[in-house]
Formats: C-alpha cells, sequence, structure tokens
C-alpha cells in the first residue's frame, strides 16, 4: 500500500468482506449475551425474564465448571506438545533424500483427510477398546492386563486422538520450513565444527520458530473449541474428567436445556480463550516480527 | 601454513563426471585463485578440499596428511561463501563466536577472539546487530570474521565479492590481499573476476570442464598461456585469435596477438581494414577494425587517439609478440615466430 489513495480502495475492496464477517460474527453474539443475561429453559416455557448475573453465577459455580477449565488447557497443551515434539522429527525425516519419499509424504498426510468424529470411532473402537481393541491384544500378548483407556485415562486418550489427526498439519508446515533453510547455512555450521546436533539446536530450531509459532496459534484457536472428539468417545466422563468447557456448554444447553447459564459459559469461554490468545502472543508472537 | 595438495582427484554425480581426475599442489601459504567459465568445477573443486563434497576417486593431502575421509570440521579449513550464509536469528557477535563455541572455548577467550576479529575488521560498532541489518559489504566482513576466529590452516573463498558494486569490490580485494599479508595463512580463491584474479593471486589456475588448463602466477598466465583456451580466457579484452593463411604462415594452426601489440596506422601495415567501433575509456582506447577475411581485430592504444567509427586504417602486428598453438591448442614454443 504506497499511498493514501491506494489505501483506501484497497479498504473499499475489503468492506464487503469486512461486514460480512461483522454480521455473521455480531448477531450471534449479540443474541448469546442477550439469552445470558434471561431466563431461558426450553424445558420450562414460562417467558424469558431478566436474570442479571445471576447464569454466570450458575454456571461459574457449576462443580465441573473448574475440571472443564483444566482439561481444556490440559488437551490444548498435551496436543501443541505432541504435535510440535513429532511434527519437527516427522518433517526432520521426510526432509531426508529416500526411497518413495512422495508416497511416503502423502500417507503422512492422510489423518487431516479423516473426519474428526471418523478417527474418534475408530481409535475408540478398534485400538482402545479393552475387549477388541489392537491396544488390549498388545497388552494381552505380553501377559499385562489390558487399560481400558477411555475409562481409566479419558484426557490422555483424547489427546493422543486429537494430535494423531493434527500431527499431519503441524509436519506439513514444518516440513515446507525446513525446505526453505539455506543448505549453505547448514554446511557453514558444519565446518565451524558443528555437530549434527547442533546444527539442528543452533541452525534449523531458529530456522523453524517461525513456522512453530503458526502451528501453535492456528491449533490453539481450533483446540480450544474441540468437541466432536469428545462427543463420540467419552461423552465428557467418566463423570466429568474428559469435559472442556466446550463440552460443558453444551452439556448446559442440550442435556439440561437451559440456554440461558449455556449462553454465559459460552462468553465465558470467549473471554477465557481471549485472554489464553492474548498471553499465546505474548510468548511466543514475537518471533513472527522476525 | 599449510600445504594443500591433490593427487588425482575425480567428481561424478551419478554418470556425469564433473571433475575428472587432476593433481594440484598448493604450497603453504600461498594465495591462489581458481578461475574458469561458469560451469567448470570450481565450486565443486573447493567443496572436495572443504570436504563439503565426497571425493569418488583419488586423494588430498593437507599438510602431508590424508584428509580424503575426514570430516570437513576436521581438516581445520574455514570456508567463506557467496551466499555467506550468515545465521540470521544471531547477533554478529554470536554469528563470528559461533565456531569457538562449537569447539568449546571458554567465554574469555571468545570474548577476546570476537573483539580482535571485529577490530581486524571494522565490525566493533555492529557487533549486537543482526545480519539482515547490515549491508552487503558489512555482511561479508562478519563471514570473514567468521572464517578468521577459528584459526583455521586454510581459507577457502568462494567467490566472495560477486554480490558486492564494483567500488565495493575494489575495497574488499584489497582487505582481503591485506589479511592474506597480515595472518600469512594459505589461501584458495575462487572467482570469475579477471583483475581479482590477477591483482590477488600469487598462482592463478585456469579450469576448463573440469581440468586444469595451466598453472603460474598472473604475468606468466599473460605472457605465456599454454594453450589456446588460457589465451582466450586471460586478459581483457580478449587476446586477437587468427587462423587460416595467416596462421600457416608462421607454421600454426592459430595464432594469438594481444590488442596492445597491434600497432595502427593511417598509411601503411599489414592489413587494412575499417574501425568498427572505438571505445574511449580515458587512459586507453580499445580500437575494433573489421579487416577482409580476418574478422575484426581489437587494437587497444593510447587515450588520445582520435580514431571513428568508419575510418580506413592499417593495422600490423608485433611479430615477436606473436602467440603460435598448434592444432589441439597448446602452444608452440620452440623457435621464435616467423613468418615462413
Ligand atoms: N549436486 C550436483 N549434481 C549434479 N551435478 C552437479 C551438482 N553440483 C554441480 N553439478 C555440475 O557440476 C558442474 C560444475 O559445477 P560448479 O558449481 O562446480 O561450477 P562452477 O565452476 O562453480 O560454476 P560457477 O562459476 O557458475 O559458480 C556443473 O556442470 C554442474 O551442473
Ligand atoms: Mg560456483
Amino acid at each position: 500500500m504506497a499511498s493514501i489513495h491506494s489505501r483506501a480502495t484497497a479498504r473499499l475492496m475489503l468492506s464487503p468482506a469486512v461486514i460480512l464477517l461483522l454480521v455473521w460474527m455480531a448477531a450471534p453474539l449479540v443474541m448469546t449475551l442477550w439469552y445470558s443475561l434471561h431466563d431461558y429453559q426450553l424445558l420450562m416455557p414460562r417467558g424469558n425474564p431478566f436474570l442479571g448475573l445471576e447464569n454466570y453465577a450458575y454456571f461459574l459455580s457449576d462443580p465441573g465448571f473448574l475440571q472443564s477449565i483444566g482439561n481444556t488447557f490440559m488437551l490444548v497443551m498435551g496436543v501443541l506438545l505432541i504435535t510440535v515434539v513429532c511434527g519437527v522429527g516427522l518433517a526432520l525425516l521426510l526432509d531426508q533424500p529416500m526411497y518413495g519419499r512422495g508416497v511416503v509424504r502423502v500417507l503422512v498426510v492422510a489423518p487431516f483427510f479423516v473426519m474428526p468424529t471418523v478417527s474418534a470411532l475408530v481409535w475408540k473402537n478398534m485400538f482402545m477398546n479393552p475387549v477388541n481393541g489392537l491396544f488390549a491384544w498388545m497388552a494381552q500378548m505380553f501377559g499385562a492386563d489390558a487399560i481400558d483407556w477411555l475409562a481409566q485415562v479419558p484426557l490422555l486418550s483424547l489427546t493422543l486422538i486429537v494430535a494423531w489427526g493434527w500431527l499431519p498439519f503441524a509436519t506439513l508446515i514444518l516440513l515446507t520450513a525446513l525446505q526453505s533453510l539455506d543448505t549453505e547455512q547448514k554446511e557453514a555450521a558444519e565446518m565451524d565444527g558443528a555437530n549434527a546436533w547442533a546444527r539442528f539446536l543452533h541452525i534449523t530450531l531458529p530456522h523453524l520458530s517461525r513456522a512453530i509459532t503458526v502451528v501453535i496459534l492456528i491449533q490453539t484457536i481450533f483446540l480450544l473449541s474441540l468437541f466432536a472428539e469428545i462427543f463420540v468417545t467419552t461423552n465428557g466422563g467418566p463423570g466429568t474428567q474428559s469435559s472442556n468447557l466446550a463440552y460443558l456448554v453444551y452439556s448446559h444447553a442440550l442435556l439440561r436445556f437451559d440456554v440461558g447459564s449455556a449462553s454465559a459459559g459460552g462468553v465465558i469461554a470467549v473471554v477465557a480463550a481471549n485472554i489464553l490468545a492474548l498471553l499465546l502472543m505474548r510468548l511466543v508472537g514475537k518471533s513472527l516480527e522476525v | 601454513m599449510t600445504s594443500i595438495a591433490l593427487k588425482n582427484v575425480s567428481k561424478r554425480y551419478g554418470a556425469h563426471e564433473v571433475i575428472p581426475g587432476l593433481d594440484l599442489e598448493i604450497e603453504a601459504g600461498e594465495l591462489v585463485v581458481f578461475v574458469g567459465p561458469s560451469g567448470c568445477g570450481k565450486s565443486t573443486l573447493l567443496r572436495l578440499i572443504a570436504g563439503l563434497e565426497d571425493v569418488s576417486s583419488g586423494q588430498l593431502l593437507i599438510d602431508g596428511r590424508d584428509a580424503t575421509r575426514l570430516p570437513p570440521a576436521q581438516r581445520g579449513l574455514s570456508m567463506v561463501f557467496q551466499s555467506y550464509a550468515l545465521y540470521p536469528h544471531m547477533s554478529v557477535r554470536d554469528n563470528i563466536a559461533f565456531p569457538l563455541k562449537m569447539a568449546r572455548r571458554s567465554k574469555s577467550v571468545i570474548e577476546r577472539k570476537v573483539n580482535d576479529a571485529a577490530r581486524v575488521l571494522n565490525l566493533q560498532e555492529y557487533l549486537d546487530r543482526k545480519p539482515r541489518e547490515l549491508s552487503g559489504g558489512q555482511r561479508q566482513r562478519v563471514a570473514i570474521g567468521r572464517a578468521i576466529v577459528r584459526e583455521p590452516v586454510a581459507f577457502l573463498f568462494d567467490e566472495p565479492l560477486s554480490n558486492l558494486d564494483a567500488a565495493l569490490r575494489v575495497n574488499m580485494r584489497m582487505e582481503i590481499a591485506g589479511l592474506h599479508q597480515q595472518l600469512g595463512a594459505t589461501m584458495i580463491y575462487v572467482t570469475h573476476d579477471q583483475v581479482e584474479a590477477m591483482t590477488l593471486a600469487d598462482r592463478i589456475v585456469v579450469l576448463n570442464a573440469g581440468r586444469v588448463e595451466q598453472v603460474g602466477t598472473p604475468l606468466e598466465l599473460y605472457r605465456s598461456p599454454a594453450t589456446l583456451f588460457v589465451a582466450g580466457f586471460i586478459g581483457s579484452p580478449r587476446m586477437n585469435l587468427l587462423g587460416g593463411f595467416e596462421a600457416r604462415q608462421y607454421g600454426a594452426a592459430t595464432i594469438g596477438i594481444r590488442p596492445e601489440h597491434v600497432a595502427l596506422s593511417s598509411s601503411e601495415g599489414r592489413w587494412r581494414g575499417k574501425v568498427s567501433l572505438a571505445e574511449h575509456l580515458g587512459s586507453d582506447t580499445f580500437v575494433y577494425v573489421d579487416v577482409d577475411g580476418l574478422g575484426t581485430i581489437t587494437v587497444r592504444t593510447t587515450g588520445d587517439v582520435d580514431v571513428r567509427p568508419g575510418d580506413s586504417l592499417w593495422v600490423t602486428p608485433e611479430e615477436t609478440c606473436l602467440h603460435r598453438f598448434d592444432e589441439h591448442g597448446r602452444a608452440i614454443r620452440q623457435g621464435p615466430p616467423q613468418r615462413h
């Protein structure tokens, strides 16, 4: 945007998209805010009297609330950790010259094309099932007791399932970043006496920092509203052991039919997400400026 | 002070033979320049010496010891890349300190050496900047700084000045020459630029299609090129090369005469021709004369001659300065060049 004139044109051209987005986002947000301040229970059609902040107090005092915040946090962090660490490893492997690299790359990307509900069901029934699952069979081969994954370690199981789905995304972005690394830089480091590990630490990893930031930011946005995988596997249970904030809102809205408190939960989730986003930007956003 | 020797070194990429088997001795403390046309294998040769590529066959000796299979870091060589290859996320200080950190030197030693290098290269003010905040010449100096702190046994430069403008190139050329005198280290320098080659080199190695055409001091190459290729490659403007009848008169397949060894006259001479172009450089004038049956003859004369395109002139080669080449392009040395 060189001149004032071209900037004005740019704004004009952008406006339809921005206006559409505003309407699209503003309308539901305003409605959610309105519902959250009123008594609106689907099972008790008695008008919608104004309640003030009572819905908020009710949602915040839900016994599962604190746990759902913790679960949301654990899920996001767990998946980020696995996808970034394994993504870097896989990207490094896929960057090596090897026979059939093209086919392997396509295979690695494949999980991304599987719908979350489908992948979660496959994991639940074919891998983690304590009777028929692959993991149970493997445990029995070694004479160990089968683990009922989704009942005993529901949060860990969910983290694994979701991480599996997001790993290709992270790998792909990191791989493209890796391919843009100047080979002369690596060679210079080699001549400077850096061994493979030092080259990774001092050359490759800093080069990847930007891509890692992008992966973290994008995944966080999607992982905060994680729902499908929880819905088809654990239903947030046992108890509320694997409910995240999104699932808690769902349970208020469509299990207890309390639109008012669910809306309050939704607003709280939006605020929480923004706080987290701000924190993340502070923490990792700096590397985007380089 | 280290000598480097290549014994029958060859390099193939698959079936494509880039260097067919090459012998070369580089003496301790020498500054050797590799020149040759694009794609002739200069970079490849340098990378073989550095250890960034494996030789296909042959032997590389550094100080008389076999280094053919040594990893790059253990050869004790430093390389300055054409793209500089600075580490973009590190400050200038960290860039220069990197080889020392990798060698696990103590903090105080690193500090002292980095400061020394910065002083030699005039980089003190820039130590805390990132490479992208530097100009091309400053980046170049950082790259050299990173190369010298390790106190390598020899330096390898791959077209280090090709990204710089003409004025800066002259400056950096003098700095590199100064550095060579100051450190007395062995240096191998790859370049496209004739002037760089002629001014910097103790000895020049002319490469052609992976083969050594000739090795010698700049003046040796200029005065007595061993092959037609060297004759045409060294010197600017190019040597005039003539074949056919004129060459046969001297018992050669091709004869060559440098532009400064051709005399111009308006009244008499060997060949008569028409001036097609006259380049007035101030100190010199390059006159291009079209001679019927011979082609264009380039003549270099003083700056004050007044010739214009279209003028009719006589040109005469100085017979004692003729170069003669046989049908294989090799120089004929026996006997003075004489017309039969
Ligand atoms: N990795 C490679 N695989 C196959 N061929 C290669 C490879 N690297 C270089 N070559 C070939 O080797 C030859 C010599 O390349 P090299 O880079 O040494 O040329 P150069 O003399 O440095 O040229 P320039 O002056 O343009 O830098 C070229 O023909 C090139 O195509
Ligand atoms: Mg090259």
